[in-house]
């Protein structure tokens, strides 16, 4: 069953998420996959990776900064931001300062534990993309971004606060 | 006060709705009770030792006299007739039903009120000063910014999981009365060196088991910068405030750790990237704020007018409770007044439904059909004109409404403790009430003065003991409750924490140790000096020396 909703839709998934930083064979052996890797394991490896055939993005902890990506950050088209429990409210931090200090375009994407119940926060933090834990009924969490209709501050989905609307 | 508009109505409505199906999935065994817990906490509703508490935001302390008949309503059809003012202007009820939460809540939102952010690791309800806008010593009204607080921190969708609960107080008066300093952030109105008002802000205090005063961040930032300061102050925490233990997972921890120099400086360089940006409070959007906060249709009226000084004069009693329970108003010919819900046998902050509807009646009548919540769990009625406060007063007795102990020894600041409680590990109320009973004659109370007696019943310090002149704090001693006293704390502009005197007590011995502590501080005083001087002269040893003596 599908469990990805991006741009409000679910829709299919090209990426492997690959969870350990084990070595780069991990990676040869499935030529021509897409595959989110650990900042670790990219910063240790990128150069084995120069030639792989396949496109590669990075996904941050909840303890790691969207700093500490560097000057590449721009050649990913894809950042997946970690929620190793739903309720460490770190990742809402770090996509924000993607899209607000590093002005990041490409898709950010929630992963983890991601639940229905956040999901409508996590848009407002300039998550584009989530993949829903697997027990998650999908149509029901595709409802959760209409929970509110306005919100009172400034954020990724608002660029003005309520009050500069009102 | 604030107003709703169509923005605020939608928002609670649509919040009311979410909550409403969250509760539905869970009852449905569709939403496990650790993924239920935060959606529940930030709507108010803790799972309480006899039934669910629901603790409903009274946003920096103000209620409307339809607001109180909607509690009264509330406390009676969902509850058992009463309800509890918090120390954190906010109001609890103990016994409603988890299936009635959303009808609750739907109540409340037809009169602008709700249970939002309450409770939970989240920017919780802002509070300042019970006498702000009134009061003759106020370099500016605090509320207007209380209120675009209140707007940013509202479904702040990056602060929701924080590591912990934040909460926040505003100053604008000279006497601190909102315990600022032991907040996570305390913000106060001040005068710069070119006469221009804007904020100092501190950050790191708190109380629980690890008391904190707090410490400045900004020295001076404008008004417009107000919400981008309190941003990066929190989005540095929300990054590195400590998640592996929830004992350490306070704001104050990381600045302890972190060290303020640093903390600061990494504050700056957050504020740096957003200061300017959109959430730059503008002119319009101050004056917009303030709008709602101005002065009610006063008459132009004489100080101390016949009716008062007549009555003053005549009825001793009355005069008694004038004394201690009326404070000086900006304008001529008004007063405030604070009725202290601190009788004796009446738990601390506990009020009745048929005290909430007297209260609205009264209001109406007398004060511009507002009321506000003080931090020492009183009620304030901040206009009443001079010539009617005997009437008021008479008014007031009717419903036990006119104890004159306001500030006093007994007007004690006092959590729900082991009575109710999940956390405690002492019951915290009939300490209280027997220290009440001890204490009974108003003219040794006067006799002794200002004196703060704070009471919790366990280190979560809800009851705020350490900032008490005499704390006293619930132990849990290989099962049975012992009681820790300490002396001189203070929630003030000279804020302090308290010093533990020794081993702890007995319940029943309680009464006795305040009282040897009332002689030290009767025998020590030098003219008419409070006992928290006295204290800061003498030291804690006299008062450890009588307390600790072995009987002859």
């Amino acid at each position: 069953m599908q469990k990805l909703i991006k741009n409000g839709q679910l829709t299919q998934d090209y990426w492997t998420i690959l969870r350990e930083a084990t070595g780069p064979e991990v990676l040869k052996a499935v030529p021509g996959k897409n595959f989110i890797v650990p900042l670790k394991f990219w910063k240790l490896y990128q150069e084995d990776l120069a030639d792989y055939a396949g496109e590669v993005a990075i996904w941050l902890d909840s303890n790691e900064n969207a700093n500490d990506i560097g000057s590449e950050l721009a050649s990913f088209s894809l950042v997946a931001l970690n929620f190793p429990i739903f309720s460490d409210g770190r990742s809402y931090t770090n996509a924000r300062e993607l899209r607000e200090y590093h002005k990041y375009e490409g898709e950010v994407r929630a992963i983890g534990d991601v639940l229905r119940d956040q999901l409508y926060y996590m848009s407002r933090c300039g998550f584009d993309a989530f993949d829903l834990r697997s027990d998650q009924n999908p149509e029901n969490c595709l409802t959760a971004f209409a929970d509110f209709s306005t919100s009172y501050q400034a954020t990724i989905s608002e660029i003005n606060p309520l009050f500069r609307r009102r | 006060m604030y107003q709703y508009d169509k923005y605020d109505h939608q928002m609670l409505a649509e919040r009311v709705i979410q909550f409403r199906d969250q509760t539905e999935r869970y009852l449905a065994g569709n939403l496990s009770d650790p993924e239920f817990l935060p959606l529940r906490l930030q709507n108010g509703l803790y799972i309480q030792r006899l039934a669910p508490m629901l603790r409903i935001a009274i946003p920096y302390g103000l209620l409307s006299s339809k607001q109180l008949r909607k509690l009264a309503f509330i406390s009676k059809h969902f509850d058992k007739g009463y309800g509890h003012f918090t120390t954190r202007q906010n109001i609890q009820f103990n016994w409603p039903e988890l299936e009635d939460v959303p009808d609750i809540l739907a109540h409340l939102a037809e009169v602008e009120m709700h249970a939002i952010q309450t409770s939970g690791n989240c920017i919780r309800n802002t509070t300042t000063d019970q006498y702000a806008g009134v009061s003759a010593d106020e370099l500016e009204d605090s509320r207007p910014f209380c209120e675009a607080i209140r707007q940013w921190s509202t479904f702040h969708p990056e602060f929701a999981f924080l590591p912990r609960k934040f909460k926040i107080a505003v100053c604008g008066t000279k006497i601190d009365q909102a315990a600022t300093q032991v907040h996570d952030i305390g913000v106060y109105l001040i005068k710069n060196s070119n006469g221009e008002v804007g904020f100092r802000i501190l950050a790191g205090g708190g109380l629980g088991r690890t008391p904190v005063i707090g410490q400045e961040i900004f020295e001076f930032v404008e008004k417009r910068h107000l919400l981008t300061a309190l941003e990066s102050i929190l989005r540095v925490y929300n990054r590195l405030g400590r998640r592996d233990n929830k004992y350490k997972a306070r704001i104050k921890i990381l600045v302890r750790e972190t060290g303020v120099e640093k903390f600061r400086s990494l504050v700056m360089q957050e504020w740096s990237q957003i200061r300017d940006g959109p959430q730059t409070l503008t002119e319009e959007e101050i004056a917009h704020c303030k709008s709602f906060f101005v002065d009610p249709f006063y008459t132009e009226k004489d100080d101390a007018p016949e009716e008062l000084t007549a009555a003053l004069k005549n009825d001793v009693l009355f005069n008694s409770w004038y004394q201690r329970n009326v404070s000086e108003h900006k304008k001529s010919g008004y007063a405030i007044v604070t009725a202290c819900l601190k009788e004796t046998g009446v738990a601390p902050g506990d009020v009745t439904d048929i005290q909430l509807n007297y209260l609205a009646e009264l209001a109406d009548e007398y004060s511009f059909g507002e009321v506000r919540i003080s931090h020492h769990q009183n009620v304030v009625f901040a206009d009443v004109e001079q010539s009617e406060l005997y009437a008021f007063w008479k008014k007031l007795k009717t419903k036990s409404l006119a104890s004159m102990n306001l500030g006093l020894l007994t007007d004690m600041i006092c959590c729900p403790g082991g009575d109710f409680c999940a956390l405690a590990n002492a019951k915290s109320i009939p300490i209280a009430e027997s220290l009440q009973r001890k204490f009974d004659d108003i003219d040794e109370l006067k006799d002794i003065g200002n004196l703060r007696i704070n009471i919790s019943g366990c280190m979560n310090a809800c009851g705020h003991h350490h900032v008490g002149n005499i704390g006293i704090l619930g132990v849990d001693k290989k099962g049975e409750e012992f009681y820790q006293v300490s002396l001189g704390g203070s929630s003030q502009n000279e804020a302090s924490i308290g010093k533990i005197i020794g081993p702890s007590f007995a319940q029943d011995e309680i009464p006795a140790v305040v009282e040897k502590i009332i002689e030290v501080y009767k025998n020590s005083r030098q003219n008419k000096e409070p006992f928290l001087d006295t204290y800061r002269r003498i030291g804690i040893e006299p008062f450890k020396e009588k307390v600790y003596a072995k009987a002859d």
